[in-house]
Formats: structure tokens, sequence, C-alpha cells
């Protein structure tokens, strides 16, 4: 029997002696262009972190690449001095999945910023990963096209990131993930090898590998091309949106809605405190009493949206809505999404600090998640305030705190901890679209047993079989489940008890 | 432990059994798709997985149902109408017995993928056994989950190279209100210039045909919408079209019937004619069936320098290969994915490539 592959620990956690930092840099200077490597403390410290900022650490050093030769090169360099790497994107990332290693290069892929190729006729487009995700729809919103997934960061995000996360965004409902949008890309693997992955056809022979590099975090490789699938633009999109007594109404409405065949390309919820946040902010015109709100995005030929608009407004009134409301133009459409787009930057006027969590849930569990977080949240202390894609479950609590106050951050830590073990406990998911990175790790012993962190070990390995991509994140060791666990048994939380444990 | 658990844990020993001694498993549903792909090591023994069968769970307001991989697909689709709704990858049988779990392990779809997705798109979650007999869950039952490796999505069309499919969780749709089918005459040259530009209105397509001077356009919405599509497509509205759309999926069009071998060619859909051989398009023309006496190496050289790729799908002895080539470090990946999920080789030895 061959040995199951050991999992990849210790490469985050090497030392390099400054003799062998001296050397790499030498060896980085003699493949790359002197506006290509950052040494110095001073630059060295704005890439210290991404969109999680309570976790930094300054690279190694930092390598930003023209071209994919360049990229090659450093990976090569790189991997012969056993060095870790980490890509980075825009670093606009909630999980700190672009967090540097101090022992490993960070790959800044920022200048990889073309759009190669647009083909109207194919509906598709090439471009390089340090595009950002707007600026594509941008690039072809004239010839009545547009990339479909929106994550609420898009004027910044690059599309390298969104499919090294697989992101979604307020519309993945109706419109997919990005794993559903895009066909090929281009990877360089640890030794600097590059493959390409689907086709620019609809599939690809072979294993389905582009589906596994979506969403791998930066463990795989390393995205040097990107080949998406631009739709049309529909020709009418509207928004109803209705106020609710209660969340649980809310819910059951949302049920009525897709129960009665009807896919909205956006469907949101906002609770109480969110409401209000948003209100004060942008003033879009919410009911402020209301215990939550939906917004309901209808979009498709002019015919089929009026009849879906009466109809769902309908549907709406028979749930329980206390008032449903339907944008009369343009203007009040884009200013109910404005209080929606606005939610975290309104929930940050009203707490000095917030911790964003990405749980996913099974819609039918949404009363009791929220009356459980709320419980949750007095038991530490903190107040928590709601925002959920109604539509496919994904939950985000805002928890609020206030750094300065000692022990609020640890406070906020456990309570985000513990809303996402309660995600999993009702059958959904610790992450929904922002990644595990660094700061969900601990939760993804709760999420999977041993044998299948395993398998995930596995297929890393079959990928880099030294570990030198991205260590440290995405996927937990079997050593920090044991020790994280040890104080989950004794709850009597273990899953699958009747499975083997090592 | 329950019945099924405990009939999860007796395939486990088996898959275990089989790899301590590097025994060869073939994994069998209903056989339908046999001919697909290429003949599986002929001494390895059969796990057949057609008791393996029930709905797990099913929220038609969740859009998501999870079944057990032996549940015949007949009775899956007849489940989701009950409640309006459909797989929306809207799967090829081929043959009576066709099981769930050998549509997801052969990852083909039918006419509604350019707009409904691929059947990899629909999958969120699988529990399988793995070459090292283990029981693993991945994905689940939700639309957006982030949370590890997408090893679900990866057993999509995998051909039970990777794993044994124990239970699948599947995004559902809703069936549309109305469906009609426009037809128009024209060449294949000129079909594929009038899909382009009508690709670039949000026009509600559902499937696309092109054989033989004829165009077929499936449209769906509601009545005022469908009024509207026919104003602007315009052509001739095809009575009781449901019958062609589904002989189209199962291969059952005339066009089938002719002389072996037929090829599948995978393109950017705008490809122009490729004068190969005769043809039947669909997908936009992303798919396009192939008769020819062409050689293999022309094909695949052809395809491949559009950018797509092509298969040999019927009509050889199973001992060559069905799948296009892979360049040498992506085989060579293909290797190593292929020994993380099973390290032995024991599952459907052959079946894709014959060096996998």
């Amino acid at each position: 029997m061959q040995a199951v592959p050991e999992p990849h620990e210790g490469s985050d956690t090497r030392t390099v002696s400054a003799a062998e930092r001296a050397a790499l840099i030498a060896a980085l200077r003699s493949v790359l262009p002197r506006d290509a490597l950052l040494t110095e403390p001073e630059e060295l410290r704005s890439y210290e972190c991404d969109g999680l900022s309570m976790f930094r650490k300054a690279p190694l050093l930092v390598v930003l690449p023209h071209d994919v030769a360049q990229a090659q090169a450093v990976l090569r360099i790189c991997r012969e001095r056993r060095v870790p790497v980490v890509a980075r994107g825009a670093g606009t990332g909630l999980s700190g999945g672009a967090l540097p290693l101090d022992n490993g290069a960070l790959l800044g892929l920022a200048r990889f910023d073309r759009i190669l190729d647009v083909d109207a006729r194919n509906r598709t487009a090439r471009v390089q990963p340090g595009v950002r995700n707007l600026a594509i729809s941008e690039a072809v919103a004239s010839l009545g096209l547009y990339y479909a997934p929106d994550p609420s960061s898009q004027i910044a995000c690059s599309i390298g990131g969104n499919v090294a996360e697989n992101s979604g965004g307020v519309h993945c409902l109706k419109y997919g993930l990005t794993v559903h949008n895009v066909l090929a890309v281009k990877l360089l693997t640890m030794d600097g090898e590059l493959l390409t992955l689907g086709s620019q056809g609809l599939d690809a022979p072979g294993y389905d590998l582009l589906a596994l590099v979506t969403g791998s975090e930066g463990l795989l490789g390393v995205i040097v091309e990107i080949t998406v699938k631009l739709m049309p633009k529909p020709e009418r999109a509207q928004v109803l949106m209705a106020s609710f007594d209660d969340v649980e109404t809310a819910g059951n409405a949302v049920a009525a809605i897709i129960g009665a065949g009807i896919i909205p390309a956006g469907l949101e919820m906002m609770d109480n405190p969110s409401i209000r946040a948003a209100e004060d902010f942008v003033h879009a015109g919410y009911p402020v009493e209301a215990a939550a709100i939906l917004l309901c995005e209808l979009d498709g030929s002019n015919e089929d949206v009026s009849e879906q608009v009466m109809q769902v407004r309908e549907l709406l009134r028979a749930s329980g809505a206390t008032e449903v409301r339907t944008a009369q133009d343009e203007a009040e459409r884009l200013r109910f999404w404005a209080g929606r787009k606005a939610a975290f930057p309104a929930v940050g006027r009203i707490a000095a600090d917030y911790y964003c969590m990405d749980g996913t849930i099974p819609r039918r569990h949404l009363g009791r998640v929220l009356t459980r977080i709320a419980e949750l949240g007095a038991e530490h202390g903190l107040r928590v305030a709601n925002v959920f894609h109604a539509g496919d479950g994904n939950l985000h609590p805002l928890i609020l705190y206030d750094a300065s106050h000692a022990g609020e951050l640890e406070r906020a830590e456990a309570l985000g901890a513990r809303i996402l073990e309660l995600c999993v406990e009702v059958g959904g998911t610790i992450t929904g679209e922002h990644g595990v990175g660094v700061e969900k790790i601990d939760q993804m012993c709760v999420q999977f047993a041993a044998p299948e962190l395993a398998q995930f070990h596995a297929l890393k390995h079959a990928f880099d079989p030294d570990g030198l991509l991205n260590p440290g994140k995405a996927v937990p060791t079997l050593h920090r489940c044991a020790e994280f666990g040890a104080m989950h048994v004794h709850h009597g939380e273990l899953r699958f008890p009747d499975l083997p444990r090592f | 432990m329950t019945d099924i658990d405990e009939r999860y844990e007796a395939l486990a020993d088996r898959v275990r059994d089989a790899a301590a001694r590097g025994r060869a498993l073939t994994i069998r549903g209903g056989g339908t798709k046999a001919f697909y792909g290429r003949r599986p090591a002929e001494d390895a023994d059969v796990l057949d997985l057609r008791e393996l069968r029930g709905v797990v769970a099913y929220e038609p307001t969740e859009l998501v149902v999870t079944v057990r991989t032996g549940t015949p697909l007949a009775e899956v689709e007849a489940l989701l109408a009950e409640q309006g709704q459909r797989l929306p990858f809207e799967p090829p049988h081929f043959g009576d017995g066709a099981t769930i779990g050998g549509a997801v392990a052969a990852g083909l779809s039918g006419p509604r993928r350019p707009w409904g997705g691929a059947v990899r798109d629909a999958l969120l979650g699988v529990r399988i056994v793995n070459g090292r007999g283990e029981a693993l869950k991945f994905g689940g039952q939700v639309m957006k989950n982030v949370a590890g490796y997408d090893v679900s999505r990866l057993m999509a069309g995998s051909l039970g190279t990777l794993g044994v499919l124990l239970e699948v969780s599947l995004k559902v749709t809703p069936r549309a209100p109305l469906e009609i089918t426009l037809v128009h005459e024209l060449d294949e040259a000129e079909a594929i210039e009038r899909l382009a530009g009508w690709s670039h209105h949000a026009l509600a397509m559902t499937g696309t045909c092109h054989h033989d001077g004829r165009l077929y356009l499936r449209v769906c919405g509601g009545e005022r919408a469908l009024e509207a599509a026919r104003r602007a497509i315009g052509g001739d509205l095809m009575p009781q079209a449901e019958g062609f759309w589904s002989d189209l999926r199962e291969q059952r069009h005339a066009f089938f019937a002719g002389e072996p071998p037929l090829w599948r060619l995978s393109l950017p859909p705008a490809t122009p004619p490729l004068g190969l051989g005769t043809t039947l398009h669909e997908w936009v023309g992303a798919q396009r069936w192939l008769r020819t006496d062409a050689t293999a190496e022309t094909i695949h050289e052809t395809t491949r320098r559009t950018g797509g790729h092509a298969t040999l799908f019927r009509g050889h002895d199973g001992t060559g290969e069905a799948f296009a080539p892979l360049p040498d470090a992506l085989a060579a990946l293909h290797r190593r994915v292929k020994q993380a999920m099973d390290p032995q080789g024991i599952f459907n030895r052959g079946r894709m490539y014959g060096w996998l």
C-alpha cells in the first residue's frame, strides 16, 4: 500500500536565515527587472494584510512580475530553495487568504492587468488575473454584454482573486458563482509548468480540474490568465422591497417566491439593525421600524418582468409582508440597492469595529439560526447585525465590537467561531463566498472529519508536492485539528463517531 | 447505525478489500452509458450500485435534491416534475434503467446545457468512497459553499475513476411556464451567424439544433414574452416539439441512426463550419455531432486549433482512446490526481484513458 502523503506541515514555519534571504534576492534580481522586486521594510508594509486586517505579517519579500516568463522564473527559484509563495491579487479578500508569510515570497499579480481579447461572437473575454472584476463589464458594456458575478468589492477586487476564492455576489442564485462563469484558466504550478485547464468550448477532456482549482485559495497553482463567459444584459430589471414584522415570515416569503417557480436575479434580506444602519447612512427610504426587509430583483424580457412583478407582489402580501413597494424608476431601484450595498460600511459607522461572518445555511433554518445568533451575541456581550443573501442561504452576520476595549476582539472572534459552528450544525457551511484563509481554519476541523481533510491534503500534494503554495491556509493539518478538536470532544460534538480517527 | 449506513460501510469494506488485494473494480449503475469512453479492465470485479436507491432529501423551495446514486434517473425526474421542477442539465438516459449516479459520473448534458449549466454546475455535494475505502462527504446541500477543495465537482464526468458515488446533492430549477420551438430554413454557416447574433440578446433560449438545412430554436417564457420572442426571431412554429427535443437528447433523431463512428466536437459556438463531414449542431454551435471518415488525428488537430476538443463518442470497440489526448504535463497531473483519490488504481481502470 502506498503511503498517504503527509500534510504540508512545516513549510509555513521554517525559518529563513539572513544569508538565505540575501542569496534568494540575488537569484531573483537576475531574472526580474528592478521594479519587480521589493525588499525594503517600508516597501513591504503595504502588503502586510489583505481585507482581513486583524491579521498582519510582513512578507520576506515581494515580487511583482510583469509577465508569465518572470512569474515562472520566480516560482522555479522559490521551488529550488524551498521558499513558500503566497499569491495576491487586489488584496480585498476577507479571510486572510493573501496574508503573507515572514519566510515566504509574496507574489503580487497587480501588473497582469490587461484584457487580452474580447470575443464578441463567442461572448467570452480573455483577461489577465489582475484585471478588476468591474473593469471587464465596463470593457464589454458597449457590446450589450457583462460579466455576471458581482462581489460587493467588484470595483476593486481582481478576477484572479475571484477565481482563487470562487467569489459570489448578490446575483448568484440566478447567474451562478465564479465557477459557473469561467471557461478556462492558465495556471502555473509550483515548478513553473504552464497548464491550460478548461477550454474555449463548454467543457474539456479529462478531469474537471478547472472546478477543482476554482476556490482553491492559491494552494494548487498561480493563475495567470482567465477566459470568462459574458452574458447579454437583461432587457429590464425591476426591484421590489417588502417589509416584515419578523424575520421568519420574511424567510417564508422567500420560500413562497421560489416555490412558485420564480428565480429572482437578486433576493436579499436585512434585519432591523442593518436596516437602521443603512438608512442612517444612505437614506435609501428603508422602513426603520421593520424587523426585516426583502429586496427582490427580477430581470429578463420586458413582458416576463412585468408579469413576475405582479406575481411576486401578490406572493409577498400573501406571505405576510406589511408593506410592498416597487421601485418607480431606475433612480429608486438604484437607491433600494444602495442601502443593501452600503450595509457593511453603514454598520461600520455605528460600531468602532465589525467582524463579518460568511456562513451558509439551508434557508428553512433561518429563524432558528437568527434567534440563536442573538442569544450567542448576548452571551458574549456583543451586538450582531445580519444581512442575508436569502435566495441561496448565505448569511453575513456582522459582529459589532470595539478593539480599543480590552478583550472585545477576542470575544468577537469567539462569537464568530460559535456562529460558524452553528451553521455547520444545521447542515450548512462555514463559508459561502469569502473562503477559509487563515480566518476559519479551525472551523474546518468542525466541518470536515480527519479522512476528508487527509483527502484534501492528498489532492494538494498532487499539485504541489512540497507544500510551498500558500501553506497554512484553507485546509488545517490533522495535528492542528487534533489540538483544536480536543476542546470540542468533551462537549460530545464529535462528528461521524462511526468513522475511524487518527 | 442505520440500515443505509451499514450498506455504505459494506461498500467501503469491499473497496478496502479490493485495494488490499490490488483487485480492480468496475462501478456499474444502469449500464446505459457503457459505450461511452473506453472499456474498463476485463479482470475487474463489478460493484453494482443499483440497490443503492432512494431520495435522501428534497426541499423544492430550496431548489436542492439529495439522492442515492443507484436511484433511476426517471424516478428522480418524475419526483421533480411533480413539483414543477427539473434537473437543469437535462441529462440523456440512453436507455431504460439509467441511474442518477451514472448521469453524474458520465457528466453528459442535454439541449438545455448552455443556459442551464452542465452536470458539474448543478452538483452541490457528494458522499463517496475513495480508493482507500473511506466514506467521505464533500460540499453539501447549499448553493454557496467554498470550504475545502471542490471535490464534488471533480467527480462529475470522472467516469467512476476517482471514487464510488454514494449520494449526490443537485441544484434543481423550476420548469419554464411555456416553451415553443421555431424553425428556420438555413444552411450551416448562416445558422451559426444568426445564432451568434441572437445570443447577444437576452432571449430566453433553452435549446438549439441545426441539421440538414434547418435550424430549430427552443425558447421559454410567459405568453407575452413568447409572442415578443416570435416577433424578434421569426420562423415557423413547430407543433408538438417536445418529442423532437427528447429524441435529440436521447440520440433517437434520424441523424444518429447513420453509419458509425460518431464524433462529438466541443467548440467555441461561433466556430465556422469545419467541413469534416455530416454534422448536427446543438448548444448554439458549441456541441457538434459529426459523421466522418477523417482520421482521429485530423479531427483532434482541427478541433484543437479552434480552442475546443473532440471525443470518439460511439462506434469504437472500447480498446483505443476515445477522448482527446492531453498535453504531457496535464496527463501527469491527471495521474497524480487519480493517485490522490485512488492510490491503488482500482476504480474503472482504463475507462477514461488507457494510461489512467
